[in-house]
């Protein structure tokens, strides 16, 4: 007993002060995009066909990226010749609308919060059923580290249940495989309404590296309705996090801070 | 012993396709037979089609002992004697060949789908399913215990947990578990035959999503793999990199399953601490490449990203803090009677089952087998540095935990020395075009074990063929077994004491 006190001890508490203080990513983290067609050479298509699931259109002075196909790899950074690409580390991604996350150089409508009365039910309490319908276990990796105690998701109200007729709404990774199409509409109608649910990584939103595969369905909003997207390949725990508080009214206020 | 010259060669050379020995089916089952009866294991067993009634089944063999792989190639049609019988560790790529290519093995006592995909080689199909047919996941024959106490349960595909999916079936007697088995293909997306045609630019992004946990493992086989085909050698600070990313991210992982062993039996002071200090591994992995699975780092030819001195003294420093605090965190598990008494003794796997079935990695070296990539085919830094294996002899929850307490130390201690020692240079060689008709074999130590990947160019030098084999295709058994004439309460210990992966086996 008093050597796991000891060690409690020297542990410390480790629990982030976030969202009252702007959380910690690595200086080589690849967020939000920034984009200068301006920049770009004459005709220069480099990045778009570097680009693996067609997440670029470059074409007559347009560069727009859909953050819902990006991967945040390294591919259409490394392959432009005039610095007209660049991942800068801004981790808040989340939004409420697919069509929002086509970027072209302007700001990211970040996700607003439910409407009253959905965040009247949910705003102190979500409880949320994970499916993963294909994902390859990092989406799933980073969502189970938001209920370790940097995170502590359970501090926001926020917790993952064991089954859907426990849940308030569903948090989708993977592309949806055919073989788990079946599954998750089911679990979707065992969500008692009103619920909402959300797709969480590159998968989930598109497809992402299975774009156009014939077992996978272009990600969750194939089979039902989505709430919030939260792009990534997988998506940093902080960008999850930004999200959901986004979604559940918590961050109107701090949000502006930083 | 065998009589057939099966081609020999190591990881890294390449094996012309006109140059693989393809021989009769009782002489390919023969010597394979003959090479597992004197302890080698079977790398990877698969088909690849000839034409419209033939396929072409190839059989990778191990000698660990030597660090030679021997390739030994026999045309079939629809149907050949199986080998599973006479070699149980043929059993699961008999299914999975049987699925692909509509080719029956005869006499196999299991054969039922795994993945659950129609055949690639339509209209043959191994359960005369029509072209067409709809294809449900997990409806086929369960093994099923008849009695009036029997009772079955059914968990999955959709989990209670953050989990990926998959069936579990297990028939009781009571409280006891008389035998689990074990449905996939819920996470089934098509990436072998998706890498056919490249290496394009989705490539790589198959290679690092197939497992996602495990995306340095199948990046450095992968990368291995074309290195051998392009005659490209990566230059030593980029083999040093891959191999610390490599550990790192091993580290991460263990330390995140016995922290999820530990709040299994309701530990909670190492449940905590560990979930932290997965983290601060993951966190490490960014600091390389901006990514806490490490996806962008490894790429043929070397590493995307490199280590300064600054950056390789704030990552030194940071290990080295969180290998103590780990070990600090560990040690109350091994310190604790509790736990010790929910570890010990359950989920046990024999040696004996655990050779038959050609387990691999901590699972194996649980059960006493001592196998190790790292140290039986060598590969990059690996060739330079030897990490010693750890071993323990018990088989069950404590030693597969027990053993991955071991390889964070040694791990650990592998990575501060190579910080310590890593040089300047280029982190890429050119990688140049594949050599065509070639066969290329390559082996990692991926966390959860032997990692294969075999790539066989065409006329062209693009792949015409790539098997992935995770090192959950050869361990998902092993957790069936763990759980005969346990306590059905013990199954979420004994699955997390496994922590296999369900996409990199769905593919």
């Amino acid at each position: 007993m008093l050597s796991i006190i000891a060690e409690r001890l020297r542990q410390k508490h480790r629990t982030s002060t976030y969202p009252l203080t702007a959380p910690e990513v690595p200086d080589r983290f690849r967020g939000l995009p920034k984009l200068d067609a301006s920049k770009c050479d004459d005709g220069c298509r480099a990045c778009a066909e570097a680009c693996p699931t067609g997440a670029i259109v470059a074409s007559e002075g347009r560069l727009q990226f859909d953050l819902g196909k990006c991967l945040f790899c390294v591919d259409c950074s490394q392959a432009c010749p005039s610095g007209a690409v660049e991942y800068t580390t801004d981790y808040r991604l989340a939004v409420r609308n697919r069509e929002d996350l086509l970027l072209e150089g302007q700001g990211l409508e970040l996700a607003r919060a439910l409407e009253d009365r959905t965040r009247r039910l949910f705003g102190r309490s979500l409880k949320l059923r994970q499916v993963s319908a294909g994902g390859c276990n990092a989406c799933e990796a980073d969502v189970n580290v938001l209920t370790t105690l940097v995170f502590d998701l359970g501090r926001f109200g926020i917790d993952f249940v064991a089954s859907p007729r426990h849940a308030d709404g569903l948090l989708i990774t993977g592309p949806v495989t055919e073989n788990m199409k079946r599954a998750l509409e089911l679990t979707y109608e065992a969500v008692p309404a009103p619920k909402i649910v959300i797709a969480l990584g590159a998968c989930a939103i598109s497809g992402g590296p299975y774009i156009g595969h014939a077992l996978a369905n272009n990600g969750a909003d194939s089979v039902v309705p989505v709430d919030l997207y939260v792009p990534g390949c997988p998506p940093h725990p902080w960008t999850i996090l930004d999200g959901l508080l986004r979604l559940l009214g918590r961050l109107e206020i701090v949000g502006q801070a930083f | 012993m065998a009589t057939v010259d099966a081609a020999c060669f190591r990881p890294g050379e390449t094996v012309r396709v006109q140059d693989a020995p393809s021989v009769e089916i009782s002489e390919f089952r023969q010597a394979v037979f003959d090479a597992v009866a004197v302890g080698q294991s079977l790398a990877a067993l698969f088909g690849r089609p000839i034409d419209a009634a033939r396929v072409r089944l190839y059989a990778v063999l191990a000698d660990r002992e030597n660090g030679l792989l021997s390739l030994l190639t026999s045309e079939v049609g629809d149907c050949y004697p199986a080998l599973t019988p006479d070699c149980p560790q043929a059993h699961w790529f008999e299914r999975e060949i049987a699925e692909q290519w509509g080719v029956t093995p005869e006499g196999h006592p299991w054969l039922k789908p795994i993945r659950f995909h129609a055949s690639y080689r339509p209209p043959h199909d191994a359960w005369s399913r029509a072209v067409g047919e709809t294809i449900l996941p997990g409806v086929t024959d369960f093994f099923r215990v008849e009695g009036p106490e029997i009772h079955e349960v059914a968990v999955g595909p959709v989990h209670a947990g953050v989990i990926e999916p998959g069936h579990f079936r297990f028939q009781c007697y009571g409280e006891q578990v008389l035998h689990l088995e074990i449905s996939l293909g819920y996470q089934h997306r098509g990436v072998e035959r998706a890498l056919v045609g490249g290496p394009n630019a989705r490539t790589i992004h198959y290679i690092e999503t197939l497992a996602g946990d495990t995306s340095i493992g199948h990046a450095t086989a992968y990368c291995q793999a074309l290195e051998a085909l392009a005659n490209c050698q990566p230059p030593l600070a980029a083999e040093a990199i891959r191999g610390m990313a490599l550990e790192l991210e091993r580290l991460a992982c263990h330390t995140g399953d016995l922290g999820a062993l530990a709040g299994d039996v309701g530990f909670l002071p190492t449940a905590s601490f560990n979930g932290r200090l997965r983290g601060d591994f993951l966190n490490a992995t960014a600091l390389v490449c901006g990514s806490r699975f490490g996806r962008g780092l490894v790429r043929p030819g070397g590493v995307s990203f490199g280590l300064d001195a600054a950056r390789a003294q704030t990552l030194a420093e940071r290990i080295e803090t969180a290998l103590g605090e780990v070990d600090g965190s560990n040690r109350l598990l091994w310190n604790s009677l509790s736990v010790q008494a929910r570890f010990e003794n359950t989920g046990r796997v024999s040696r004996k089952t655990c050779d038959a079935l050609g387990l691999v990695g901590p699972a194996a070296r649980a059960c006493g087998t001592n196998r190790d990539v790292r140290r039986d085919f060598p590969h990059g830094i690996f060739c330079f540095h030897q990490i010693p294996v750890s071993v323990c002899e018990t088989g069950d929850v404590f030693a597969r935990a027990y053993v991955r307490g071991l390889e964070i130390q040694r791990s650990g201690a592998f990575l501060l020395e190579q910080l310590k020692m890593l040089g300047d240079g280029p982190l890429r060689a050119p990688l140049g075009p594949l050599a065509p008709d070639c066969i290329a074999v390559s082996l990692v130590e991926g966390w959860r074990g032997e990692i294969c990947h075999v790539a066989i160019t065409d006329a062209g030098g693009r792949l015409a063929h790539y098997k992935v084999v995770d090192p959950s295709f050869h361990n998902w058994i092993g957790l069936a077994m763990s759980l005969r004439e346990q306590q059905i309460s013990d199954f979420p210990l004994c699955n997390k004491s496994f922590n296999l992966s369900y996409c990199g086996h769905d593919l």
